[in-house]
């Protein structure tokens, strides 16, 4: 503890010397704004003198050098030339803490050396410069036999007394290879063909061959995810599924058919409206779709319209811009030029898309294989055939459509309905329901709930039953006679379910002898999760009233069925009594009232030839609905339809983008408040500090947009993705900051290149895997990540890029590289998420509902690391362990941390466990004999090399300990062998096998196996 | 060795740019070199785990450790701790619309806004006849070792904004945890537990919130500053058990093989990473038998067990709370227990009853024990929701969630006991009298422990940003 005092002052010490060493080596030379005096002035001045009017202080801007220069009360605060002159000069050189700047309450502080710089810049005249990422990129001239990576590189570090570090060996070479480009290590045999291949341009081959495997698309695919926060549930509160693994299947196949990425922004931006979007392209504008949303009851649609607007704008901010847009809320950004109104003027573009904003997502489109799209067209065609056959005129029909006619006229005969005797009576929340005889349901007032659940079990009587009835039944007992318990009478049944054990059984149709417009019959049929959303009788209290419910297929008799009645209104609008009855007519199954609407029987009553065409064909339509002799005709329909809806729900859905013409409206939220309407309306407009040409002179679109952020303006665009592919091969971004390239960002040391390197993707033709190739063969990516300590200690972040990075693997790859040694991995590409183990307990927090984990149970189990399931409350906890963002928020920068939770994963998950089990079945099954040689074996699985003599016995002591331990005790091998459901290896006795068990868990526990160097 | 990556991730945050600006490669060099070597010999294990970014502290520390009572769900305040008489003369009366007109409301929406009488009588304890709900007579008893504050407010409406709100000072997912940042700021004094520490446990009454993992992230914090969750069913510890069929000296000898090898490693490639996953080995080791012993309540003496009157391993908040505790003693920075089911939209009556029957003792029990063992003075304990509850009716027997006015309450650390702070209006809507604001109640809370909450700052995206965004002040009536 005593020492940590000195520390820092050590530190700031560092960085004051190494500030006063360059102001002295470099006050000859120029002070250039962006490098030397920006980032000064950003961190301690732009927050009070900078681009927010409203926290402006002494009307002074400094982010300007017209505010600057700009005299008031006879106070200027910079002179170009004149330090003397210059109030800012005096200002932070005062000691006067009243005057000082910046005041010492704002906890900021100049340094000496930052004073001098400065002076030394009014000195030199004072001269801004535009922000360098604002600014489009230049392209300086590379000399034709240089690799332009490299002339940068070795040009600067020339400069700064270094060079790039020795290659590294080839090994190492193909491993971070691998790993960079595929995320999967390569075989020992891949690592030795490599070796022996003396050829010049063995690497680049190397890296052709990588590029154009399936898994480079599924490696670039991760870091994409991140950025634009792809996961499987909704976020917040329930945290409830969604459908939309199918744009994961998107990214990975764009990047593995180098899609340009100028295509690639303009799809998921707004694939939904170019002309004649193909299945693909509506897919990609999932993008649109990945925020977070709530199912939670209670929430205000207007605070969650603003909070939905503000994700997508911090999105595109951080995916495409690398701007902060979302500080600019509430007010104007206090280090960019980014004022509210870009904020919500970019927030507009979306205000297109259709969607529920409280609630369950929808199930999307869908996005079915090819064989399943001709299955698709087959079944709709069947259904096209059924239907034209019912409305198909005949002279037979129309005869019997006029003894159907005087039957209607003569009063139809009713369906009959048997009442149903409760077996079972239960309720979620507590609510007593009792039987008081002939079916009647009561649930007393003492013991009911705000919102319950009632469950009515009984068995379905004799013959097949077809549909049921519930009847709401009034009462005296019951606040304004009911059948609601709410105050007024009221009910409000969100969600009637039918059950056969587990099994829902699919109600085909609902109809009530009361329905408000509000609140029809559907409603209650319809799997909407909104508490207001469902069958009411409100409008008709104090009276019976029944729901008619028609089952899509026929129930046998003598089953066990359960019809669950959700009310969850939250304020007792649940039933009081009731009572259900069932019935073996044919379908259709209506309340009175539907199927023999007042309507129908008034054309009826009309002489035929003195009806109108339109009420004839009422008529036809609702003879062929309703007569007994269409019923299996109708049962075809319903059958086919049964059949496609079926088959739909087997076939991928995507939630995505779709434009309504009736846009929400958007307006400036005062200091970021979704309460106050006050705000201005807002179109969609592209930020205004930066440059643009050709804007359409019309309302702006989300294409226009899109087109505008890879348009040949837009300075960030390439910039952004350049810098954030650097840190995949460089362990950091050219510029450190990736979600920020405004002021509070880091210039870069290396700005030619990324600039150079920002005009060649463009030019290219946004050429992604031409960019790829062009830094990995590049000299300086080739180089050693081993440091000496001087280098170490001179450049601890590398940022000069005198050697290479190492780095421990993304969570994804130390999984992927588990399964791949152990000969486990399935390297099938793309598909629904897969649920690798997981502890059992883990989602006890989840709720609404409640739900279990189940682990695949199939080779899906051994599926990679980026296909996991992606539950954004509770990620998988070993993806989580190993810092895998959970991505509720764009993350373009993850975290590399080292915690005890890593050890604890890769000692005691089942994966890893398994896995090391699956290698020691291989070490006994394909290699010598000899432990030594085994040893060799196992660590070219794993790190394609051969121990050292010290590894060698370590490894050897501890599977000959672990051995005759194991031999002792041959039952506890016996349940080491029985870890996770691949199979049990063939060859090799089982103390044997743990004993190679424990050298493999040490294997693939080794940090060199899950580093990247 | 974790603390040569602090130290640099600290130094990055900083300072980043100025630093390379600066950079010539002679210079410098050598005097990092010597920071380097200063702080390898000065990461011994002892002090490993004890430090923070805050040294010294700002201020005189008053408390060491917070343990902080997660209410989930939104406990009435009307049924515990703020007695309103006049809203008992007006049940069922229209509510006044000049108080609740253009304020943000959740399940009542568009509805009759009707009020609702408290549910329960209040009585007076203590010393100064502090009036509480006549359902928790154990933390009466200790009165007068709280401080209850009456004009809690916050932003959030609904659960899960609201929770983050509480825990982050945010509505935004993914910022840290106010566990998070008192343990990066302070560090943690245990060697083989982690400085933040989660225990969760379920109501009876079927209303458990879901409660998210991201209530203990750390954020754009380095992930050991993350909340561990403690788990009552399964392993305490995710992934702690050794597997089927290995024994704890097998497990051993393989965690020391690991380390063998890769200290072999680092002698070739001089890595700091790998001395730092070396120690985590180790830390996870130790782990492995330190968090067992810990959650083994059966070495407590039957009068505690009796005290807080849970059994061993039944999972129930008084077992956590007893857990709390033993976490206290072993160094723990920040202990965070949930509690679930307050969400009483319906059946507030009954629903506080069971919650009482569930909280009450058990609370009582956590500041007795503190207090014997001399803890209670350094150790501030909260107790809070993450709203209140409406004055108004819902249903006829529940209310909804409420954010304009709510009670919490702290104790020791620091804390002036006996004390009550603040007030609601006459009918509990709205916190009238020194409205306390979630960032002041984090300022304090980093005031307590020694940090001037504008000074504990970590720059994101760009901009430093703190617990308490740009607010918060400090409460200094309620500090001793």
């Amino acid at each position: 503890m005593s020492k940590r005092p000195v520390f820092y002052p050590i530190v700031f010490g560092w960085v004051s010397m190494s500030l006063c060493l360059m102001a002295q080596v470099e006050d000859k030379h120029e002070i250039l704004f962006n490098r030397d005096i920006r980032p000064i002035l950003s961190d301690n001045c732009f927050q009070c003198h900078g681009f927010d009017p409203k926290n402006r202080k002494a009307d002074r801007r400094l982010d300007t050098r017209e505010g600057a220069l700009k005299e008031k009360d006879g106070v200027t605060a910079v002179v170009p030339g004149d330090i003397k002159a210059s109030e800012m000069h005096r200002r932070i050189h005062s000691s006067d803490p009243d005057e000082v700047m910046p005041p010492p309450k704002n906890g900021k502080h100049l340094t000496k050396e930052q004073r001098a710089l400065v002076d030394e810049w009014i000195r030199q005249g004072a001269r801004y410069e535009p922000h360098w990422s604002y600014t489009p990129p230049t392209r300086k001239a590379v000399p034709t036999n240089a690799h332009p990576v490299d002339y940068f590189i070795e040009g600067r570090l020339a400069t700064v007394g270094l060079r790039l570090s020795i290659e590294a060996d080839k090994r190492t070479l193909a491993r971070r290879a691998y790993m960079d480009l595929t995320g999967i290590p390569p075989t020992p045999d891949a690592v030795k063909e490599f070796e022996n291949n003396e050829s010049p341009d063995s690497f680049n081959r190397l890296v052709d061959t990588l590029i154009a495997s399936a898994h480079y698309g599924e490696r670039m695919a991760i870091p994409w995810l991140d950025v634009v926060r792809f996961a499987d549930t909704i976020g917040y509160h329930s945290d409830n599924p969604r459908n939309v693994w199918p744009y994961r299947d998107y990214v990975i196949n764009a990047f593995n058919q180098n899609k340009r990425f100028d295509q690639f922004t303009i799809e998921q931006l707004a694939g939904d409206l170019l002309p004649n979007s193909r299945l693909e392209q509506k897919v990609a504008s999932a993008f649109n779709r990945l925020l977070l949303t709530t199912e939670e009851g209670g929430a205000q649609a207007k605070d969650y319209e603003a909070r939905m607007l503000t994700d997508r704008v911090r999105a595109v901010g951080t995916v495409w811009l690398a701007q902060t847009i979302g500080c600019a809320q509430c007010h104007d950004h206090k280090f960019d030029p980014i004022s509210t109104r870009d904020f919500y003027a970019l927030g507009s573009f979306f205000a297109d898309i259709s969607e529920g904003v409280i609630g369950k997502r929808e199930e999307g489109i869908l996005v079915p294989t090819a064989s399943e799209e001709q299955k698709l067209a087959e079944l709709n065609s069947q259904i096209t055939r059924f239907k034209n056959e019912l409305r198909s005129e005949s002279e037979e029909r129309k005869i019997q459509q006029v003894e159907w006619e005087a039957g209607l006229s003569n009063g139809h005969t009713d369906v009959s309905w048997g009442i149903l005797i409760p077996q079972k009576l239960h309720a979620d929340r507590g609510s007593k329901l009792s039987h008081l005889g002939d079916g009647i349901i009561d649930v007393p007032a003492a013991s009911s709930a705000a919102s319950d659940s009632y469950f009515v079990t009984f068995k379905t009587p004799p013959g097949t039953t077809m549909g049921f009835k519930l009847e709401a039944l009034s009462s005296e007992s019951l606040p304004n006679k009911g059948p609601g318990r709410s105050p007024k009478g009221a009910f409000i049944i969100n969600e009637i379910t039918v059950k056969d054990g587990d099994h829902s059984l699919k109600v085909s149709e609902a109809s009530a002898s009361y329905e408000s417009k509000t609140n029809p019959a559907k409603q209650a049929i319809d799997e909407k999760n909104d508490e207001r959303n469902g069958w009411s009788n409100v409008g008709l209290i104090g009276q019976d009233t029944s729901i008619y419910l028609e089952m899509a297929s026929p129930i046998p008799e003598g089953k066990l069925v359960t019809i669950i009645l959700r009310q969850a209104s939250g304020d007792n609008q649940t039933l009081g009594r009731f009572r259900i009855s069932a019935t073996q007519a044919p379908a259709p199954i209506r309340a009175p009232r539907v199927q023999y609407p007042e309507e129908i029987l008034k054309i009826v009553g009309i002489p035929s030839q003195k009806r109108s065409s339109a009420d004839s064909a009422k008529l036809a339509s609702h003879f062929r609905a309703t007569a007994p002799q269409f019923a299996e005709l109708r049962r075809s329909i319903t059958d086919a339809e049964l059949a496609l809806s079926n088959f739909e729900k087997s076939v991928a859905h995507c939630i995505v983008s779709i434009h309504t013409d009736n846009k929400r409206t958007v307006r400036i939220l005062p200091r970021g408040d979704w309460q106050n309407d006050s705000g201005e309306l807002i179109e969609p407009a592209l930020p205004h500090y930066l440059p643009r040409s050709n804007v359409p002179d019309r309302p702006l679109t989300r294409l226009d947009l899109a087109n505008w952020i890879v348009g040949k303006e837009n300075p960030l665009t390439a910039r952004v993705f350049v810098n954030r592919l650097w840190k995949q091969f460089f362990a950091s971004g050219l510029s450190k900051v990736l979600d920020d390239l405004g002021t509070q960002g880091e210039p870069p040391l290396y700005a030619e290149l990324l600039d150079w390197l920002a005009c060649e993707f463009v030019e290219s033709g946004w050429d992604v895997k031409h960019m790829v190739r062009l830094i990995v063969t590049s000299r300086a990516y080739r180089q050693t990540s081993v440091a000496s300590r001087e280098l170490m200690a001179s450049d601890p972040y590398n940022r000069e890029l005198s050697r290479q990075g190492r780095w421990r693997l993304e969570a994804e790859f130390v999984r992927d590289t588990a399964l791949n040694v152990s000969g486990l991995l399935n390297k099938s590409i793309g598909g629904p998420s897969s649920r690798p183990y997981q502890p059992e307990g883990y989602w006890e927090n989840l709720n609404f509902p409640a739900r279990t984990y189940p682990n695949d149970k199939d080779d899906r189990q051994f599926r990679r690391g980026l296909y996991t399931w992606w539950q954004r409350s509770y990620l998988h906890p070993s993806m989580l362990a190993f810092d895998a963002p959970t991505r509720e928020e764009c993350t373009a920068d993850r975290i590399r941390s080292n915690i005890p939770q890593q050890a604890l994963v890769l000692l005691n998950d089942p994966t890893y466990v398994e896995a090391a089990r699956n290698l020691a079945a291989k070490i006994v099954r394909l290699s010598g004999s000899d432990t030594p040689s085994r040893l060799a074996w196992a660590f070219y699985q794993v790190l394609q090399r051969a121990p050292s003599e010290t590894e060698s016995n370590e490894l050897a002591a501890l599977y000959q300990k672990h051995l005759s331990e194991f031999v002792a005790a041959p039952e506890f091998a016996e349940s080491l062998m029985q870890v996770g459901i691949s199979e049990r290896p063939g060859t090799g006795s089982t103390p044997e096998l743990a004993a190679w068990t424990s050298v493999a868990r040490v294997l693939l526990n080794l940090h060199e196996t899950i580093t990247r160097s | 060795m974790d603390l040569q990556k602090e130290l640099f991730q600290f130094n990055a945050q900083q300072m980043t740019r100025r630093a390379f600006l600066g950079r010539n490669s002679a210079g410098v060099g050598a005097l990092s070199l010597a920071l380097l070597q200063a702080k390898l010999s000065a990461s011994s294990p002892e002090n490993n785990f004890a430090r923070g970014v805050v040294n010294p502290l700002h201020f005189p520390k008053k408390a060491k450790r917070v343990i902080y009572l997660s209410m989930a769900g939104g406990p009435s305040h009307l049924e515990t701790f703020d007695p309103k008489p006049k809203l008992a003369a007006m049940h069922d009366q229209a509510m006044p619309e000049s108080m609740t007109k253009g304020k943000q409301i959740a399940q009542l929406q568009g509805k009759e806004l009707k009020c609702f009488g408290p549910q329960h009588p209040f009585r007076a304890f203590g010393k100064n006849g502090t009036e509480i709900c006549e359902l928790f007579p154990h933390i009466g008893s200790v009165i007068d070792e709280i401080c209850l504050i009456r004009s809690m407010h916050t932003d959030a409406i609904n659960h899960d904004p609201a929770h983050m709100f509480m825990n982050t000072g945010s509505q935004i997912a993914g910022r840290p945890s106010m566990g998070s940042w008192i343990t990066y700021g302070l560090g943690c004094e245990s060697q083989d537990l982690p400085g933040f520490v989660v225990l969760t446990s379920l109501g009876k009454g079927g209303q458990n919130q879901p409660i998210a993992a991201r209530q203990w992230a750390s954020g754009y914090l380095p992930s050991k500053f993350q909340g561990v969750q403690l788990r009552a069913k399964g392993d305490p510890v995710l992934y702690l058990t050794t597997p089927n069929g290995v024994s704890a000296t097998q497990q051993k000898d393989v965690v020391q093989s690991i380390n063998a090898v890769n200290a072999a490693h680092d002698r070739l490639v001089d890595d700091p990473e790998i001395s730092a996953r070396i120690a985590q080995y180790e830390m996870a080791f130790q782990m492995q038998s330190s968090v067992p012993e810990l959650m083994d309540l059966s070495q407590e003496p039957a009068h505690v067990m009796d005290l807080y009157g849970c059994k061993p391993g039944d999972g129930s908040f008084a077992a956590n709370c007893l857990l709390a505790r033993r976490l206290a003693e072993r160094g723990v920075r920040f202990i965070q227990l949930y509690h679930k089911d307050w969400d009483h939209h319906g059946g507030v009556k009954n629903g506080i009853e069971l919650k009482a029957s569930e909280i009450d003792r058990a609370c009582m029990a956590l500041i007795t024990d503190l207090k014997q063992r001399g803890m209670l003075e350094e150790t501030l304990i909260v107790w809070a929701g993450e709203f209140g509850r409406t004055p108004m009716s819902q249903g006829g027997s529940g209310r909804d969630h409420h954010n304009h006015g709510f009670s919490i309450w702290m104790a020791g650390g620091g804390i002036k006991p006996g004390v009550v702070y603040g007030n609601t209006d006459e009918l509990g809507y709205e916190a009238v009298e020194n409205p306390v604001a979630v960032h002041d109640m984090h300022a304090t809370m980093l005031y307590l422990l020694g940090v001037d909450h504008l000074k504990l700052t970590v720059k994101f995206q760009g901009r430093d940003f703190r617990l308490t965004d740009v607010h918060g002040k400090i409460l200094k009536p309620i500090l001793v």
